[in-house]
């Protein structure tokens, strides 16, 4: 399980064959890439702040992670998301799951990004022409989290 | 003395990202401390309003109003997440 923070961006290609190297059990990588829009809600987006809590970031997604671990067979798991300032078309986060056969990975790779999306201590900032705004939560992240089932 | 972090929006708001808070003899929980805040007025009683949802963590774990506060102890204050 690998967990990173970083404002530097990250080889989707890279990351994914350093997360199947060297076990030939792994049948399968389900990977998901959030990236910075150029619009949200009508506007024009120019710049994005990613701010978070640095104490509790890893923690809590760690325990995300231990959790979809606990719910599916996976293999490896990796997690990378930036923090600072992002433009329109920059990645933000990079979420694979190394499983033997698809289902768990797909499964697993959804849980894990709808757990962060609700739990993990992350705020955007967007700067529009009419100034900068806080991104609000979105109802359906919570719907979607909820799906999986509490705990 | 506990220390209460502030992010996102509410930094913004308080003017603050952190402060060192002796506790008040009625504040021995989350509700207690935030009531005790909300009671500083102006931004404090406005984004801190029961209305508003407001995420608390206590020593970098999700908490809630009955979670319990000790000597030493990290609050943090922020919205709803975001990331991803």
């Amino acid at each position: 399980m690998t967990v990173r923070v970083q404002t530097e961006d990250f080889d989707v290609g890279g990351e994914l064959a350093r997360l199947r190297s060297g076990n030939p059990k792994i049948g399968a990588i389900a990977s998901f890439v959030g990236l910075v829009r150029d619009v949200a809600d009508g506007q024009a987006v120019s710049e994005m702040t990613l701010e978070h809590y640095p104490g509790m970031t890893r923690k809590a997604l760690e325990e995300i992670v231990a959790e979809a671990a606990g719910r599916w067979d996976i293999y490896d798991t990796l997690v990378i998301h930036r923090v600072g300032g992002l433009g329109p078309t920059d990645q933000i986060v990079l979420v694979a799951v190394a499983s033997a056969h698809r289902g768990d990975a797909f499964s697993a790779c959804e849980f894990i990004m709808d757990y962060l999306k609700t739990r993990a201590p992350f705020w955007k900032k967007e700067q529009t022409a009419a100034g900068a705004r806080w991104v609000e939560a979105r109802e359906s992240d919570a719907h979607a989290a909820q799906r999986w089932g509490g705990r | 003395m506990v220390k209460v972090l502030y992010f996102a929006r509410l930094r913004e708001a308080f003017g603050r990202s952190e402060e060192q808070v002796q506790l008040p003899q009625p504040v021995t929980d989350v509700a207690s401390l935030t009531q005790w805040l909300r009671g500083r007025g102006g931004v404090w009683e406005s984004e801190l309003a029961p209305g508003k949802t407001v995420r608390v963590a206590v020593n970098q774990a999700m908490a809630d109003g009955g979670s319990a506060l000790h000597d030493g102890d990290e609050v943090a204050f922020f919205p709803p997440v975001t990331g991803g």
